[in-house]
């Protein structure tokens, strides 16, 4: 024995050992162990399905282990409830929001936390934290007319102001501009800085590799190895994380022909607010030609949502000419009619807009799909017809599912979203517009709706993306806008611009380069 | 021991079929417990309610009579449920369609001949189902909310028969008791059994229920109704006009409520008197969801809560208990099912205490 004054060696805060969780019918955890340090950020990598959120559940008291234990800075704890892991100091900012939404954002934050304090003080110090941490929320607002970006800044404000020891991240960069991304990285920085840990779940393995130094890796419920990811490139990861090697698809430089009508046209597009707080559009024009992938990119809650309502035709508008389909005027037509005229859309929410949870795949098949011949007979529905459909879906898209009479809330977000985008293109649409086509959906399924969207387009249909995820739209467009504040960017080449001025049209710097508008 | 509730993975379908039974089950003690506690023996009292009423032909007769009307009711008050319509208004829409057909029946009062009595049906049939289209318009149109129209139109309903047969269509011949003229016979339902008063109209419940039944089931219209009634924002996506189905469900309730309406002034009353209804209109509410809002089971349920009202006859007459007892029974269906459904979502667990030495 030399050096007795070896510093002892560091307690893990936490320490997970051989977590096993059971499922009826799935093993979601096998035996996985886990340390993280005081001051680590520390990456949770894997596929969807993999086990990531059943295991940080289990940390954030949400599920209880069926066997293993789980060590809290050397201690073994027993963490009951949420309320429990808080109060050990953990807190998590979960992917899937649990917001009341006829709630202001401040009186989330006191239901969330138990806080006893006086809502305009507790609102004044939600203010506070968000500024430090470049986190733009006003305390005042209701939760039902934020944005899927503003309802996570919540989250993660509700975390902070608790002065969490550890903090478990969920995805949490799905819905940031790069900047916003990269300030908040400072934040987590300036955290771990303070001698806090991070848990930190994401799929974007450039991220984790700025971020984190240390990753544990989760593969169908077991552990699948530990590595620092600074030490490993992009594609290592995935392959630890996948298990075999996989290309990302990519676009091919095309050719777009700029004679004629353009599949889709929009001129001049206005729409005041439909709802208290929504943002309104004003005077937005693009156009897709057949052939080409047109990427709309921005931080949600810049008119997006009501810039797809107009397009879908769940919105309509008061001058028709301003939405217009191989050059006839659309703008006052609903979705079915749009859909006659060669329009197939994928929603941004899939469980609750692009299907029916509780209704089979067929049924779902049938929901945008009863145009397709044979589908309806004298208003009766032809369920061989729906059934085959559904399962012709299943098999061109290897959705991993049971079968066409399995409920769409039983698959997994990425088989869903493969099953939607599958349903929309067997259509054979002249104009697709997809909204966020891989959010929360894995490295294996994304490559494959990339495929499948770029295929689509050298077939010959126009193709529009919505997307905040910039790698995504750089990877398969054409050409790319950006949207902030209900205003779209000039289209930008993809060959001819970068994710630096792309981030900068995010944060509404529209006249950079291109000089007065 | 604790009792607690855990939350199910996945929705419990056998439970949706226990739960009515354990309601029905449960009803039936407290039922029990009610009327030791007015000081009946409860096991001959419950006899009394459930199981004499049917004695004979003619009890069951009139049990089938009773249950026509609450079952196409209730079947037609199921798809707007599924839709997320709630038409709360069934028993002013069933005393309108017995105005509509009971002015056509009184203005054909001379006339005889085999077209009248539909004549006088399809007037049933379009004055309830006008009387549901102002809810429809009014939700469609202001987004009124078609709870509290549907409700409050029940009053309005009730008035404007009482209005008629107090005044303009009081019988010359009534001595002034407010009642119209008895309908002749041309405007009577034929009856099915001699001796008792069931009519044909008992033949038209399964096929109320059968239709419906392809409407919810095969048609393309019962899957746009299921797909707004679950998921409003999947049909909007697809395209579905909610405006559409809430006039159709709303006005389809209406019609049959207004159907049921007719059959009971045409067929067991005979002529329009202040209270056509013991408040089928309500109890059809209980039933479409006791039948859990399918059109078969609809048909059970209807049956049953038809026996609530022979019952409390029953009880009325042999114990001496106020006639309310049927409203009780009703209530306590409800109460109990509202209760035993939320075994469908979650299960029962019974949790071992660790504190020690608790005597038992």
């Amino acid at each position: 024995m030399t050096a007795p004054t070896a510093a002892p060696l560091p307690v893990p805060r936490l320490a997970l050992r051989a977590i096993t969780k059971r499922y009826p019918g799935c093993l979601a955890n096998d035996g996985v162990d886990l340390s993280v340090m005081p001051g680590e950020c520390h990456a949770l990598l894997g596929e969807n399905g993999a086990g990531k959120s059943t295991l940080v559940k289990i940390v954030y008291g949400v599920l209880q282990a069926d066997a293993g234990e789980i060590l809290w800075e050397g201690e073994r704890v027993r963490i009951d409830s949420p309320a429990a892991a808080r109060k050990l100091g953990i807190g998590m900012v979960f992917q899937h929001f649990s917001l009341f939404e006829s709630m202001t954002v401040t009186e989330n934050v006191a239901l969330g936390t138990g806080d006893p304090s006086p809502l305009p003080e507790l609102g004044a110090r939600i203010a506070e934290v968000s500024q430090r941490y470049g986190l733009v929320l006003d305390p005042d607002r209701r939760i039902a007319d934020l944005s899927v970006g503003e309802r996570q800044r919540v989250e993660i404000v509700r975390c902070l102001l608790q002065d969490p020891r550890l903090l478990i991240m969920d995805e949490p960069t799905s819905v940031l501009t790069p900047q916003e991304a990269e300030s908040l990285f400072e934040t987590l920085r300036r955290l771990v800085a303070e001698g806090r840990s991070i848990l930190y779940i994401s799929h974007k393995l450039a991220e984790i590799r700025v971020l984190c130094e240390a990753a544990t890796v989760l593969r169908g419920g077991r552990l699948a190895g530990r590595c620092d990811p600074r030490a490993e490139t992009a594609a290592s990861l995935a392959r630890l994380m996948i298990g075999a090697d996989f290309a990302p698809p990519v676009r091919a430089a095309q050719e777009i022909d700029r004679s004629g009508a353009a599949r889709l046209a929009v001129e001049r597009l206005s729409l005041a607010p439909l709802v208290p707080f929504a943002t309104p559009l004003s005077d937005i024009s693009f156009s897709v030609r057949a052939g080409e992938i047109f990427g709309i990119a921005g931080v949600a809650g810049n008119g997006q949502a009501e810039l797809l309502g107009a397009l879908s035709g769940e919105t309509l508008v008061a001058v028709p000419d301003a939405v217009k389909i191989d050059g006839e005027a659309v703008g006052h037509i609903g979705p079915r009619r749009r859909r006659e005229r060669g329009m197939g859309f994928v929603p941004e929410e899939r469980l609750g807009r692009g299907a029916v949870p509780d209704m089979s795949l067929a049924d779902n098949a049938l929901l945008s799909a009863h145009r397709t011949p044979g589908m309806l007979k004298r208003g009766l529905i032809r369920f061989s017809r729906t059934r085959a459909f559904a399962e012709k879906v299943i098999s061109t898209f290897h959705v991993a599912t049971s079968g066409p009479q399995a409920a769409a809330r039983s698959l997994s977000g990425g088989n869903l979203q493969k099953f939607i985008v599958g349903r929309e293109i067997l259509q054979n649409p002249r104009l697709l517009i997809v909204a966020q086509p891989t959010w929360g959906v894995d490295a294996g399924a994304a490559a494959a709706i990339h495929r499948d969207l770029i295929a689509l387009a050298e077939g010959g249909a126009a193709v529009l993306v919505v997307s905040q995820d910039l790698d995504e739209l750089f990877a398969i467009c054409d050409r790319i806008a950006v949207m902030c504040h209900g205003r779209l960017s000039e289209a930008q080449a993809v060959r001819s611009t970068d994710v630096e001025q792309i981030g900068m049209l995010m944060g509404g710097v529209f006249h950079l380069n291109e000089g007065e508008a | 021991m604790a009792l607690r509730l855990e939350l199910r993975p996945e929705p419990s379908r056998a439970m949706l079929f226990v739960a009515p039974m354990l309601a029905i089950a449960l009803t039936v003690i407290a039922g029990g417990c009610l009327f030791a506690a007015l000081g009946f023996s409860p096991l001959p009292a419950l006899r009394t309610f459930f199981v004499s009423p049917l004695g004979d032909l003619y009890g069951i007769s009139e049990w089938l009579l009773k249950a026509t009307p609450l079952a196409i009711i209730a079947v037609a008050l199921a798809l707007g449920f599924r839709g997320n319509v709630w038409n709360i208004g069934a028993e002013g829409q069933l005393i309108m369609g017995a105005v509509a057909s009971g002015g056509v029946a009184l203005a054909l009062y001379d006339v005889s001949g085999y077209w009248v009595l539909p004549l006088v049906l399809l007037a049933g049939i379009a004055g309830g189902a006008l009387y549901a289209g102002i809810p429809a318009f009014l939700r469609i149109r202001f987004h009124a909310n078609e709870i509290l129209t549907s409700l409050m139109l029940n009053y309005v309903a009730a008035l404007v028969l009482a209005w008629l047969v107090h005044g303009p269509w009081r019988s010359p011949e009534g001595y002034n008791f407010p009642e119209s003229r008895m309908f002749t016979d041309s405007a009577l339902m034929p009856i099915l059994i001699e001796g008792t008063r069931l009519h044909v109209g008992a033949l038209l419940a399964p096929v109320v229920a059968f239709v419906a039944w392809v409407i919810l089931s095969r048609s393309f219209l019962g899957f746009q109704i299921k797909v707004i009634g679950m998921t409003p924002a999947a049909g909007s996506y697809a395209g579905f006009g909610p405006k559409r189905v809430i006039a159709f469900t709303l006005m389809f309730g209406g019609g049959m409520a207004g159907l049921a309406g007719a059959m009971e002034v045409c067929g067991p009353i005979g002529q329009l008197i202040p209270t056509v209804s013991p408040g089928y209109g309500y109890t059809a509410i209980i039933a479409a969801f006791l039948g859990r809002l399918h059109p078969f089971g609809i048909l059970l349920a209807a049956l049953l809560l038809a026996l609530t009202y022979m019952g409390g006859d029953a009880a009325q007459i042999a114990l001496g208990v106020p006639l309310a007892v049927t409203q009780v029974f009703q209530g306590m269906i409800l109460f109990f099912l509202l209760a035993c459904d939320v075994l469908i979502r979650y299960r029962v667990r019974f949790a071992a205490r660790t504190s020690l030495g608790g005597a038992r």
